[in-house]
């Protein structure tokens, strides 16, 4: 495994939509690699013939009837929105075009 | 009047059903109680007296009118900030969340409140659950109730503050990798991990969703039974909780071990382990042998990489479960955005710590193409070498016995600086989640400066019944009764 550069935390901070400043950027860059480092031991272990375990209980897709049930009220489901019309959640316009001809 | 807040949950919905006390009566020391030590303390992020007082006013009327009661009534209780309630807010002790408020009640929450608990606030955590000592909470600080200078533990710190300065008789907690057992262990109370799948998610704001669970925080064994009894059972809600048949888990209170056969894992008395913590953990071997209890030396060969496995596949999960917050549907929203992509981005770095911020990275990194197969696939094939470390022990004892924590609580401050220092203190608690089996943390002593010392007891999958009974046996005949702390 390879080591963490600030190149590399740049584009990880993209994937995870943060905006990290210089100091931020410099502290992860030493934790990150202090972090994975202990990680490598796991690379003792010869896991070959090893299945993956992907969760705590061995369940294959848990099947329920398709009937229609009642739904969270618009009201409660927008009550928490920072921004809405109450129909609809309201954000910023998607397309940053000149004279917003979106 | 009689300090009520010292009495256990069993005792109060004792006394209350018999008419000896009003649950009015109870509630209001409890609430005199928070008022007098909650200060020093900081285990409650949000207090609903009001409510509280409303509910049982509730209770008591019930009470007169003969009704039949339910399991928790009268018994005043407090929630982690990540159980969903429609009362108050749910914030995950997060900027992010800050001031949301819940369209629906977590399933935990409505079982609560059917069983006539009254529900006496919101306590403290590490912010999305994730840390061991509760410094990473956005709203407070919190005080281990036997040392304000030190750590309460985590994340879970809240609830586990709670119980032991006696502001709350229950408190309900979630467990990732050790957050209800560490906590229980730093600030002397019972806790309890259900095994996974026993007790529904729903309402539970995720982490980790393979590794999560809810469970209880007490005064005792018999209490942690009791709010067992009320949590469990399947949910529509929620694919991943078990349908089995209902237990009442206090007749598993038998105080009988006699021929149990409990298990010592060699790999868990290593040198990390603090030589007070160990000749305390070592006293009780021989109380549940003078019980009859037979001790079995075991191997559980993978703990050495328990933690490595589980900061790959926790902060993975969480990266993917915490995505969600974005600013749109609820939750803190950056006012400076000018687009959408900037309102994501600008949102999540104010919104989320540090400490969240760390795990974000590390699990979008283990997950990203290139590094997913050396990372994340090779923890998951880990994680299974560490599940059957457990089926394999499992045949030769009916329970294990560990260490809960390798130390006491360690003073705030001393490992914020250090993240993977900080990781290590779960070393002994992450395996059970990572195997998705029950474990259970308990008082077993005070350390030469005066601080809980845990022991841990794990057991087969769904079998908490054996577990408590062992519990329970070991606590009726330790003579360990911690008390509660004076708080100054």
């Amino acid at each position: 495994m390879s080591t963490i550069s600030k190149s590399d935390v740049a584009y990880v901070a993209g994937l995870a939509q943060l905006d990290l400043d210089e100091a931020a950027t410099a502290r992860l860059v030493g934790e990150m690699n202090s972090i994975l480092g202990y990680m490598e031991k796991l690379n003792e272990l010869d896991t070959d013939a090893v299945e993956p375990m992907m969760h705590a209980m061995a369940l294959t897709n848990v099947f329920r009837d398709d009937e229609v049930k009642p739904s969270l009220p618009r009201e409660l489901a927008l009550r928490g929105a920072p921004l809405h019309d109450d129909e609809y959640f309201l954000v910023p316009k998607i397309l940053d075009t000149e004279g917003g001809g979106a | 009047m009689s300090d009520w807040f010292n009495k256990t949950a069993f005792e109060i919905r004792e006394a209350v059903a018999q008419g000896d006390v009003s649950a009015r009566e109870v509630t209001t020391s409890f609430l005199d109680r928070i008022e007098a030590v909650d200060g020093a303390v900081g285990a409650y992020t949000q207090l609903w007296n009001d409510d509280a007082l409303a509910q049982a006013d509730a209770v008591d009327a019930k009470v007169k009118a003969g009704e039949a009661l339910g399991a928790l009534a009268g018994v005043p209780i407090s929630l982690k900030e990540l159980i969903c309630t429609t009362s108050g807010e749910t914030t995950c002790s997060s900027r992010i969340l800050n001031g949301f408020q819940s369209p629906y009640n977590a399933t935990v929450t409505k079982k609560l409140l059917a069983a006539d608990a009254i529900v006496l606030g919101k306590v403290n955590m590490d912010e999305f659950a994730m840390g061991s000592s509760t410094e990473n909470s956005a709203i407070q600080k919190t005080a281990n109730p036997w040392k304000l200078s030190c750590v309460p533990g985590g994340s879970s710190g809240g609830s586990a503050a709670s119980v032991a300065s006696a502001t709350s008789a229950l408190s309900f907690g979630s467990d990732t990798g050790g957050s209800i057992r560490q906590p229980a262990a730093f600030c002397g109370c019972v806790g309890l991990k259900p095994t996974y799948g026993r007790v529904s998610r729903y309402g539970l704001v995720a982490f980790a969703s393979s590794l999560d669970q809810i469970g209880p925080l007490s005064k005792d064994v018999r209490d942690a039974a009791l709010a067992l009894n009320v949590i469990t059972g399947k949910d529509p809600l929620d694919a991943t909780s078990a349908d089995l048949p209902a237990e009442d888990f206090t007749q598993a209170l038998t105080g009988d071990v006699k021929g149990l056969k409990i298990g010592l894992p060699k790999e868990y008395f290593v040198d990390a382990l603090s030589s007070e913590v160990r000749t305390m953990v070592e006293a009780s071997i021989e109380v549940l042998k003078a019980q009859g209890a037979e001790f079995v030396e075991i191997s559980l060969p993978h703990t050495d990489y328990a933690v490595a496995v589980y900061y790959i596949v926790a902060p993975a999960e969480a990266s993917a479960n915490l995505a969600r917050f974005d600013g749109v549907r609820y939750g803190f929203r950056h006012p400076d955005a000018k687009n959408v992509a900037e309102l994501y981005v600008k949102t999540k770095t104010e919104g989320y710590g540090k400490e969240v911020q760390r795990r974000i990275m590390l699990g979008t990194y283990v997950l990203s193409s290139g590094y997913y197969d050396a990372y994340y696939l090779k923890a998951q094939k880990v994680r299974t070498l560490i599940k059957q470390d457990f089926d394999e022990a499992f045949k030769q004892c009916d329970v294990i016995l560990t260490p809960t924590a390798p130390a006491p609580a360690f003073t705030m401050g001393e490992k914020s600086s250090d993240p993977l220092e900080m990781y290590l203190n779960d070393i002994f608690t992450i395996s059970a989640n990572l195997a998705g089996i029950p474990g259970i943390s308990l008082p077993c002593g005070l350390s030469e400066s005066g601080l809980p010392v845990g022991l841990q007891l794990l057991g087969k999958a769904f079998d908490e019944a054996t577990l408590l009974r062992t519990a329970h046996c070991y606590e009726a005949n330790a003579g360990i009764s911690l008390g509660t702390p004076p708080i100054a």
